[in-house]
């Protein structure tokens, strides 16, 4: 039996014998880990079937047919970069422990990277961990975290020696949010709602045995977990028209009022340029040989979050003296999905984000220009330098 | 039909075709040439046209086997295209390969001249398609040639290729349309933007010219040619931004200002950028619209449209973007820069421009939508 065949009598097989429009949600996302559905191309075991990874499509086309859930919204930090992280760079027992309640959506995860003084320059961050005994103390304090406070594991990078040059003394820990010295607090943002966290971590303690990667490997292993996210929130939809630029079109449909042919023609062309993105995503996507995301996904989320910020500026146009209107800014926890989509100025105001978060534009371009058409690299400041001589502020 | 799957991925036949028809280039096709054809009389050198329709063999790859063809996909024909446009082959490549070959194929079986398409497809002998569009669809209310008694009068335009040894003519002929072949009529050629690709106005008076098909069956076969010459067109766009990127990168890779590559200056570096992504939509849409073209799998209409309005555009940008990035030399005469530039504003306007493919694009995709989905507007 070939792997494509393989893939797809296991997904029919679960589909079957636990049907997901009946059966409780973690028990049948169980059953889907257990036959190897979660991630195709992990090893048997672990919740994969060791084949392509391009064949995830077919078991996620045959689990939505039957009425299934998606995993991957459920708990997206942990499918879209924890999952793979752990797989790569934890020992085989770490990742028997932590995958399958990742998988069913038992344990939400997220991710304690950025901080106040690192953003783009990201292995500047200064939250550190020092070794005691087995276990490490870590103290610092962490900003952007989604789900941070449903979250039960964290993907967590600190400073473990503060005397090496900085991309060189970071190393990359699995955080218990349970654990003592770990608070979270929401961050309320411009639409009024509180996505984000901030986490104060003060002698919180990891157990040695939840280190990912060799103490001093931190920046390596964050890659992967990087590359990882720039696919998963680039990775537009497959559909024609749809996303963002389908509210467009809709709004277009329903103020008919308010046309003029510029607007016209403006309309016409982000929709040509959703269509060529997403025409480009469906290349990528079938030209890929290797199994992991390359810098094509660079593309797809430079592309996709100016072209989501074009969109709703010109649904604020079109919408005219609507424009200067807004629902509620009562703070509230936006990770429903409703208020996340909420109305057209909140999509518009929420869309202002989208070039900074998971790698801003400017450094897209850069990592564009450096490691897809090779041009050399900027001039920096802080270059061999240990880190603790390095201005920060 | 092909597998969706397939789409997008180049089998191994059609990565060596590329690469034949790269070598070629270098080696017969290099810069030297293109300027001493550019600056000819007629623009082309017959003999190394025969040679690409005869020794190489790829003038007419999607002409199936019984016509004289190699009997292949449009997608081969796009994957030459993609590499004359880097090239910037001279001579009849729109004119012969990209409309008057796909228009002959559509009338196989109506009384086609089968010698015809054979030397056009060996090369021995070229065509041009004197046909107004308008946006690069066909339009019968443009035709002003007339035809009575197997004789054309009147005149066409910015015909691409014009001095072509024989035309395909939209013409009246009574109530209807027809696509008549001559050899005749009177070619004025124009002094064109772009050296390498030669227009000519063309005029008949009393022309005696062969009608090839009347009415329904001419403007299927006008109609399809101006599609199949929209994505070749587009293919070629692709192959000249991919080369001029190339090119900017190179030069912002070894140019060296404030003792630096002036690529690792981001204001270099993040147009570099900006161009990558112009030329992997302008691939991604072209040949997408080849792979519509040849297998059904999408509206062809808005595939080519699409493709058109993103090509047109992103090669124009790229080239611009080429001039300013390689700085005092790439404004030079003696620098390439500008042979690819006066191609790019060439090929943008040719079959319709970005702006009119984008209001069909607009009639396709805005004109008929419903205001049915969820997005709601807070009204305060």
């Amino acid at each position: 039996m070939d792997d494509r065949a393989r893939v797809e009598k296991a997904a029919h097989e679960v589909v079957e014998e636990h049907d997901p429009r009946s059966v409780p949600v973690r028990e049948f996302l169980a059953a889907w880990f257990a036959a190897g559905l979660t991630w195709v191309h992990f090893p048997e075991g672990l919740g994969g079937l060791g084949v392509s990874r391009g064949l995830q499509a077919r078991a996620n086309a045959i689990l939505q047919g039957a009425g299934g859930p998606n995993p991957f919204f459920l708990n997206p930090i942990g499918h879209g970069m924890a999952a793979a992280t752990v797989l790569e760079h934890g020992s085989r027992e770490l990742a028997q422990e932590l995958l399958p309640p990742l998988a069913t959506g038992e344990h939400i995860w997220c991710q304690l990277f950025s901080e106040p003084g690192a953003g783009s320059d990201l292995a500047g961050l200064a939250t550190s961990a020092v070794l005691d005994g087995d276990e490490w103390v870590v103290n610092g304090q962490k900003v952007w975290t989604s789900f941070a406070h449903r979250a039960r594991y964290a993907l967590l990078l600190a400073r473990t020696d503060p005397d090496q040059p900085k991309h060189k003394g970071l190393t990359y820990f699995v955080l218990d949010m349970h654990a003592p010295g770990v608070e979270t607090r929401p961050l309320r943002q411009m639409t009024g709602q509180a996505e984000f966290n901030e986490v104060y971590l003060t002698d919180a303690r990891i157990p040695d045995t939840h280190r990912l990667g060799a103490v001093g490997n931190g920046w390596r292993v964050a890659m992967t977990t990087l590359m990882n996210e720039r696919s998963a929130i680039g990775g537009s939809s497959s559909v024609r028209g749809a996303g963002a630029i389908a509210d467009a079109v809709e709004l277009w449909a329903r103020y008919p009022q308010r046309h003029t042919p510029v607007l016209r023609d403006k309309l016409a062309a982000l929709w040509t340029r959703a269509e060529a993105q997403r025409l480009t995503d469906e290349r990528a996507r079938r030209s890929a040989t290797s199994g992991s995301p390359g810098p094509e996904g660079s593309i797809a989320k430079l592309v996709s979050a100016e072209l989501n910020q074009h969109v709703y500026e010109f649904c604020m146009e079109l919408i005219g003296p609507e424009a200067t209107l807004y629902g509620d800014y009562t703070q509230r926890d936006a990770e429903r999905n409703e208020d996340y989509r909420g109305p057209v100025q909140q999509r518009f105001l929420r869309s202002r984000a989208n070039t900074i978060e998971g790698g801003t534009s400017e450094v897209l371009r850069n990592i564009l220009g450096e490691r897809i058409l090779g041009l050399p690299g900027d001039l920096r400041a802080d270059a061999g330098k240990p880190w603790k001589e390095v201005p920060r502020g | 039909m092909a597998d969706a799957v397939t789409e997008f991925v180049l089998t191994p036949e059609q990565q060596d075709l590329r690469r034949a028809v790269r070598r070629f280039c270098a080696e017969r096709l290099g810069e030297d040439t293109v300027r001493r054809l550019a600056e000819s009389g007629t623009g082309h050198d017959p003999a190394l046209w025969a040679r690409l329709g005869g020794e190489l063999g790829v003038l007419g790859l999607a002409v199936p086997e019984e016509l004289g063809g190699a009997g292949g996909g449009l997608v081969d024909q796009a994957v030459v295209a993609e590499e004359f446009g880097a090239a910037l082959v001279p001579g009849p490549v729109l004119g012969t390969v990209g409309l008057a070959v796909p228009a002959l194929v559509a009338l196989a079986g109506a009384g086609l001249d089968e010698d015809l398409l054979a030397s056009l497809v060996e090369g021995a002998r070229t065509a041009a398609f004197a046909v107004p569009d308008r946006g690069g669809r066909f339009d019968p209310a443009l035709v002003t040639v007339t035809e009575t008694g197997g004789a054309l009068t009147g005149e066409v335009r910015h015909v691409v290729d014009g001095t072509a040894d024989v035309l395909l003519v939209a013409a009246r002929t009574g109530e209807e349309i027809g696509l008549f072949l001559t050899d005749g009529g009177e070619r004025i050629p124009l002094s064109t933007l772009d050296r390498t690709r030669r227009q000519a106005t063309v005029r008949f008076s009393a022309t005696p010219a062969r009608a090839l098909a009347v009415g329904a069956g001419a403007e299927q076969a006008i109609t399809a040619a101006l599609r199949v010459g929209g994505a070749l067109l587009a293919a070629e766009q692709v192959g000249g931004a991919q080369r001029m990127l190339d090119r900017t990168v190179a030069y912002a890779g070894t140019r060296l200002q404030f003792g630096r590559p002036i690529g690792s200056f981001q204001a270099v570096k993040h147009r570099c950028a900006d161009m990558l992504v112009l030329v992997e939509h302008a691939r991604s849409t072209a040949f997408h619209a080849a792979w519509a073209l040849q297998d059904g799998t999408d509206d062809p209409d808005l595939a080519v449209a699409v493709a058109q309005a993103t090509c047109s555009q992103a090669y124009q940008q790229v080239a611009q973007e080429s001039v300013q990035l390689h700085g005092g030399i790439g404004f030079t005469w003696e620098h390439a820069a500008h042979l690819y530039l006066k191609r790019a504003v060439t090929d943008a306007a040719l079959l319709g421009s970005a702006a009119e493919h984008r209001e069909r694009i607009a009639q396709l995709v805005l004109d008929g939508a419903s205001a049915s989905g969820g997005v709601r507007v807070a009204t305060g």
